[in-house]
């Protein structure tokens, strides 16, 4: 076990080293970026603390060196937490992100806990009771999950609110908290305004798992191993649950690991432009936009960690749940 | 039923079982009326083609259709016996709800099963001796102890303790022939031998003392060897255990070998029930008598041709009206079988057969016509 846990993290590292890598030339690649702008007009302004500051940015970014010992210097700093800068915001990039994450990780575990609460007793009830009324009603709702788009949900959402109620919708804080520092009321305030966007960010994914597990268990429930559980006397619900639901939902766990975390982190960034939440997503698109490179290279290799380290928990989860997978 | 009453000897008694299946196409009869009995102690070898009902009838004695099937007439009657009073009970299984206590305290407790495939039939997460205990647990009550252990065992609602129960197991094993017990015990089944998972299944199912032990094709997925074993070990656990068995095979030197009764199936009836040497020495039904002619013999002319049953076995919505083994049969009366049903009547060394060619009425209409 603790081989296969070394192996698995190691391949991890060479994975994020060679994303590290393309996040890079990432960086370099647009012509016209913002550091080569700032360059240009330094120089066109040429007085002696322009020139200062030429220099200085040279030497800091590796520009008067090749690509490869550039990308060493630049993952240098990267592991030391120096990100570089993030030109249009004017502030270090490690600033602008650790602002984001931590929120955007309280929105992501918010997010994945509805869809696995409301997900798992619904595929469940609609697998064994497959065709029944209710297992119909679930899976067209859950179509139509599927179907709309997050950032459409939330604009009906928000008009919906802003229409006909005066809770403030928008941002995950009230007013007054803010910019106001830490505490256990701010702390409130933003549970108070987690559980909308949480939920929008969580319908696709549910009905999304309410299909997977639902197809899992119905081919869980025709393996022999349930029939003979069953043929031991025990009850339905203890062959259900015990036996059926506990093997079909391995799959989700690796499911859980390498789409729901990455993508509920990643992929909202439309859902939270619409509802102006302060995640990393709408950071990272905006950054996009203004060609901020070293803001969005740095976010698109945050990402790539993400997601490994997703993956990586997933497979140690599968590990411990499953002995086949345990094997040397 | 309380007017009906069986033989003490006899431990299930089947009466003109009948289940469907409602598909798409319509619905299948499945079972078009079954008739037999099994004898405590005694081995039944059900015997037949692939779709004759032969897993149909051990999952309807177990309460286990699929949900698109259903019982539609017919009794099981149970002959249940009650080992602390002695007294005995009877049981039409036929009438008990599948999730009912009584059924549920049946399936695993007095009646076990054991499936086709070892393979797939133990979840694949839990160790063998989960699996074991699981059932001791749910089945096996604490036995009766004074003062305090008596109190403890009711307070845990009267459950056999967990250690209790694995060391049940670790003996279970050891019974089944597994090796080194106490390191098996927590093996997952992945680790374990096709052989070795059937030994486990049987373990499980011998496990809590049942008086049936329902065997569907148990070692048809092993190969020869293990066969051999595995069908020598469900002898010797019969002597020790006295449970009786209904063994479901398509082969007929298993059967021979293991069971002291047969009953031959085809399409959803049996054709013919009696002692097993009655049924290989003197077969009255023209199917049995083909089956037996399709086995490969030591001493067969060199050269010469298994003989085969000429046709297929119909499809379920088109079986032949009469007999339903008319189309097939090569003693077949035309203008007889395809218009009348027949019936299990004693014929041969004791045996019942459903065949007109021994039901005296028609035979003698037959020779009349003839002479006419």
């Amino acid at each position: 076990m603790l081989s296969y846990i070394i192996r698995r993290v190691g391949y991890s590292v060479v994975m994020l080293v060679l994303v590290s890598f393309v996040g890079f030339v990432i960086i370099e690649l647009p012509p016209g970026d913002f550091l080569t702008q700032l360059l240009t007009e330094l120089e066109g302004r040429g007085d002696r603390s322009a020139e200062d500051r030429v220099t200085e940015l040279r030497l800091r970014y590796g520009l008067d060196i090749p690509l490869l010992p550039r990308y060493v210097k630049w993952a240098a700093n990267f592991v030391r937490g120096d990100f570089g800068e993030s030109f249009a915001l004017e502030r270090p990039v490690r600033e602008v992100i650790a602002q984001r994450f931590w929120l955007t990780c309280a929105l992501a575990v918010a997010s994945i806990l509805l869809v696995w609460i409301a997900a798992i007793p619904i595929g469940v009830f609609s697998a064994t009771n497959q065709y029944s009324i209710g297992d119909q009603i679930f899976t067209t709702i859950s179509f139509i999950g599927l179907g709309v788009p997050g950032f459409l949900l939330a604009l009906l959402l928000l008009f919906y609110v802003v229409q006909f109620t005066d809770v403030d919708i928008l941002g995950l804080f009230s007013r007054e908290y803010r910019d106001a520092p830490w505490s256990f009321a701010k702390f409130v305030d933003l549970l108070k305004h987690l559980w909308l966007p949480a939920l929008i960010g969580s319908i696709t994914g549910t009905a999304g798992l309410i299909r997977i597990m639902r197809g899992n268990l119905l081919d869980t429930l025709g393996q022999p191993f349930v029939e003979s559980a069953r043929a031991r006397g025990l009850k339905s619900r203890t062959v259900t649950w015990k036996h059926a639901v506990r093997m079909a939902i391995n799959p989700l766990i690796v499911i859980l690991g390498s789409e729901a975390l990455p993508g509920i982190i990643v992929g909202n960034a439309l859902v939270a432009t619409v509802l102006n939440l302060p995640t990393i997503g709408p950071e990272f698109v905006r950054a996009l936009q203004r060609q901020d490179m070293y803001l969005a290279g740095t976010t698109l290799v945050f990402f790539t960690l993400i997601l490994l380290v997703g993956n990586l928990l997933a497979d140690l989860a599968l590990a411990w749940l499953d002995p086949r997978i345990r094997l040397e | 039923m309380a007017t009906a009453t069986l033989d003490s000897e006899v431990l299930l008694d089947i009466r003109d079982l009948q289940v469907h299946f409602d598909v798409r196409r319509g619905t299948v009869r499945a079972l078009e009326g079954v008739n037999f009995t099994i004898r405590k102690s005694k081995t039944l070898g059900v015997i037949g083609e692939s779709g004759s009902g032969k897993s149909v009838t051990a999952r309807a004695i177990m309460q286990l259709l699929a949900k698109n099937g259903s019982i539609v007439s017919g009794e099981m009657l149970y002959n249940r016996q009650r080992d602390d009073s002695g007294d005995s009970e009877l049981i039409d299984i036929a009438q008990q709800p599948s999730d009912s206590q009584l059924m549920r305290d049946l399936r695993g407790g007095e009646i076990a099963m054991i499936f086709q495939e070892p393979m797939s039939s133990l979840t694949p997460v839990y160790t063998a001796g989960l699996h074991i205990g699981e059932s001791i647990q749910l089945h096996l009550k604490p036995r009766q102890t004074v003062g305090d252990q008596m109190a403890k065992a009711i307070a845990r609602q009267n459950r056999i303790p967990r250690e209790e129960a694995r060391q049940i197991a670790v003996e279970m094993l050891d019974k089944v022939g597994i090796p080194r017990p106490e390191e098996r015990v927590v093996s997952y089944p992945h680790e374990l031998s096709g052989g070795q998972r059937q030994r486990v299944m049987i373990a499980i199912a011998l496990s809590c003392g049942p008086k049936l032990l329902i065997a569907d094709e148990p070692t048809t997925a092993l190969d020869v060897t293990t066969q051999a074993q595995i069908n020598d070990l469900m002898l010797d656990l019969q002597e020790e255990f006295g449970m009786a068995i209904m063994y479901i095979t398509h082969d007929l030197g298993v059967i021979a070998e293991m069971a002291e009764d047969i009953a031959v199936m085809y399409l959803g009836r049996i054709v013919e029930q009696g002692t097993t040497d009655a049924i290989f020495y003197n077969p009255q039904h023209p199917y049995t008598r083909a089956l037996l002619r399709s086995i490969p013999r030591i001493g067969q002319t060199e050269g010469s041709r298994l003989e085969v049953i000429e046709g297929m076995v119909p499809d379920p919505f088109s079986i032949p009206t009469g007999c339903s083994f008319n189309n097939r049969c090569p003693d077949v009366m035309p203008g007889v079988c395809d218009a009348r049903m027949p019936e299990l009547l004693i014929a041969g060394d004791g045996q019942r057969a459903a065949c007109l060619l021994h039901d005296p009425d028609t035979m003698q209409e037959v020779t009349r016509a003839r002479v006419h």
